[in-house]
């Protein structure tokens, strides 16, 4: 990616921030002071070993994470200038917002791969005005239109793990997300679906802010244009060690442990 | 090239050898025979006895056959599969002793169809089966049924998503509750029925009466099944459909409800099973009719686990055949609702 395009996308909005996020599970503090800014249309990766806190954090940037019991959590999410956890906010809004993408494929099983697509609009009760026009729009961004266009009306459960994994990411584009949440999409999928995968993050990111977790260093590196690197060391909760430019951390990382850490040294 | 050993497919391992076959044959007839005989010699008698006996020998021959026979090395697994083989055949000789006797004294019935139309309001006792019938109870089970369904499904549903979706402050009221009521006997559901609603003077005997009852007695199975069913569908569902900005009522019902369609189907079907042979409930509420009565709301009804009761009082030779008759239909009846559980929950396991 050329140094150019970077420093033109540097020049927009922060289409998120979060400020000093620290989250709990009950008495067990999982991450410390997570201050990250997602800059409008670009794609930021967070890497970082397993149970560093980085599905954690993209929880907390949909008000999924309160769905927990135990959950706990300070700090503020601003979208919008706005703080996502203000007492006025509305979860049901910030999750039309904010849409979020699993790490299993999870269509729902008893309605056709059409309605799955329009799932979105019917949850939130929006009435579906052009359904046709949407379903084609939307599974052409999630790059899979031509392989289910003749059987919109037959089950989810018929896809391929791979289709399925794009079909819940058309079903979270009909809702014209700002920012899209991706917790690992891919580690379920053959390298061949993975590809499709990152291509189709790559034309999104045209339209809309994505923030992708992922344990798969050179996917980072492929589709990222900032990286953040969590790390929970021992006895501590997890915290942002290093943030910055995707080339500058896989290539000129400052910290000691960024560089042991994408180079395979541990983790 | 070497030429193949054969070219037809087979299942070798389903192969028996022969000498393994002949002490199977020599256990599975010497046993009963040895087993007569000691029906035959000991106090243990008729055919309880020889089941209990035969069922003895042939664990112990099952035990000796694997220990010294020809297979000696899975002499364990043989031992189990004869036991629980045995066990099984003694269950189903057991289960059978109940229902021939209802398919061969009801099977009487069967040629006077009148007996399935007609009500018994002009019958005296023991009066020919070419006389009356019991359609009015007929009538009578299915209104009341059909009234608790009414009641306790959608109750019994909106108990189960408490407990497993919105898993409110109340959860383990709603659990201890549920669990206790499933404990009710039968009888004390037609007595708080009788004492709350009859005695007080708000309601008289009728339809209505006994389907409350009824209901009470439904309601727990159908809030445990439905709970069952609704812990089977996968939180990834959920999950997707609240990030998808679904409010959780809106998930339920477009999401959760559909999967879980014919699990709580089943559960609705189980619940009625479950109340259809009821009968102390309805004697104190609905408290049975000889003749047809179509209106639940009032004057008493008839059903017909009641009916088979008040004939089976009467005592004369046709009174005892309608009352056979009566229980096979209604036996008919729970096979039939039974059998569409299975079908529906099958359906639903193979989506």
């Amino acid at each position: 990616m050329g140094s150019e395009e970077l420093e033109f996308v540097a020049n927009l909005d922060n289409a998120m921030e979060t400020k000093d996020i620290n989250v709990w599970f009950g008495e067990r503090q999982v991450l410390a002071n997570v201050n990250l800014e997602f800059q409008t249309n670009t794609v930021t990766a967070l890497i970082g070993p397993s149970g560093c806190g980085k599905s954690t954090f993209i929880r907390t940037l949909n008000r999924m994470h309160e769905l927990i019991p135990s959950a706990k959590l300070a700090g503020r999410v601003m979208l919008d200038d706005e703080d996502i956890y203000a007492a006025h906010v509305d979860p049901v809004d910030i999750r039309l917002k904010v849409g979020m993408v699993f790490q299993k494929p999870n269509p729902f099983p008893s309605m056709s791969i059409g309605d799955n697509v329009l799932a979105g609009l019917k949850l939130a009760k929006r009435k579906v005005e052009d359904a046709d026009f949407i379903l084609e729009d939307s599974l052409r961004k999630a790059g899979l239109w031509d392989e289910v266009k003749d059987r919109l009306k037959t089950s989810a459960g018929s896809l391929s793990g791979g289709q399925q994994q794009r079909l819940c990411i058309a079903r979270s584009l009909v809702l014209k997300p700002q920012v899209l949440l991706m917790d690992e999409p891919c580690s379920a999928l053959d390298p061949g679906s993975t590809r499709r995968i990152e291509e189709t993050i790559k034309e999104l990111r045209e339209s809309v802010t994505i923030v992708i977790v992922t344990h798969n260093m050179q996917q980072a590196l492929r589709v990222s244009d900032y990286t953040a690197f969590f790390l929970s060391e021992e006895g501590h909760p997890g915290h942002v060690v290093e943030y910055g430019l995707t080339n500058d951390i896989f290539h000129e990382p400052k910290d000691q442990r960024t560089d042991d850490y994408v180079h395979g040294r541990f983790g | 090239m070497s030429k193949a050993l054969s070219d037809t497919p087979t299942q070798p391992w389903k192969t028996v050898d022969p000498e393994f076959r002949k002490q199977q044959l020599i256990t599975h007839l010497g046993t009963p025979v040895l087993a007569l005989l000691f029906t035959v010699i000991s106090p243990m008698a008729g055919f309880t006895g020889f089941c209990v006996t035969w069922f003895g020998f042939h664990v112990f021959a099952a035990a000796l056959l694997a220990k010294y026979g020809k297979k000696p090395k899975s002499y364990a697994n043989a031992f189990i599969e004869v036991f629980v083989g045995v066990t099984i055949f003694v269950f189903v000789a057991f289960v059978s002793t109940v229902l021939w006797p209802v398919i061969s004294n009801g099977m009487a019935g069967v040629s006077h169809l009148n007996l399935l139309f007609q009500d018994a309001g002009k019958v005296g006792a023991d009066a020919s089966l070419d006389k009356g019938g019991f359609g009015h109870a007929i009538v009578g089970s299915a209104l009341m049924i059909g009234l608790a369904s009414l009641i306790s499904v959608p109750i019994g549903i909106l108990a189960a998503l408490y407990v497993t979706e919105v898993r409110g402050k109340l959860t383990p009221f709603v659990r201890f509750f549920v669990q206790a009521m499933s404990g009710v006997p039968s009888i004390v559901a037609g007595l708080f029925i009788y004492s709350a609603l009859i005695i007080s003077g708000i309601l008289q005997y009728s339809g209505f009466a006994g389907s409350l009852a009824l209901s009470i007695l439904m309601l727990p199975t159908v809030a445990r099944t439905a709970e069952e069913i609704l812990r089977l569908i996968p939180d990834d569902l959920r999950t997707a459909a609240l990030a998808l900005g679904g409010t959780q009522w809106r998930t339920v019902r477009m999401v959760v409800l559909p999967a879980a369609k014919s699990g709580l189907i089943t559960s609705a079907i189980l619940g009625i099973a479950r109340v259809a042979g009821e009968t102390a409930p309805l004697l104190l509420t609905a408290f049975g009719n000889n003749v047809l009565n179509v209106n639940p709301f009032s004057d008493s009804m008839a059903a017909l686990p009641s009916y088979v009761f008040n004939q089976m009082l009467l005592g004369g030779d046709n009174d005892m055949a309608r009352a056979w008759f009566a229980t096979f239909v209604l036996l008919i009846a729970i096979t039939i609702l039974f059998t569409s559980a299975r079908i529906v929950a099958d359906r639903m396991k193979r989506n």
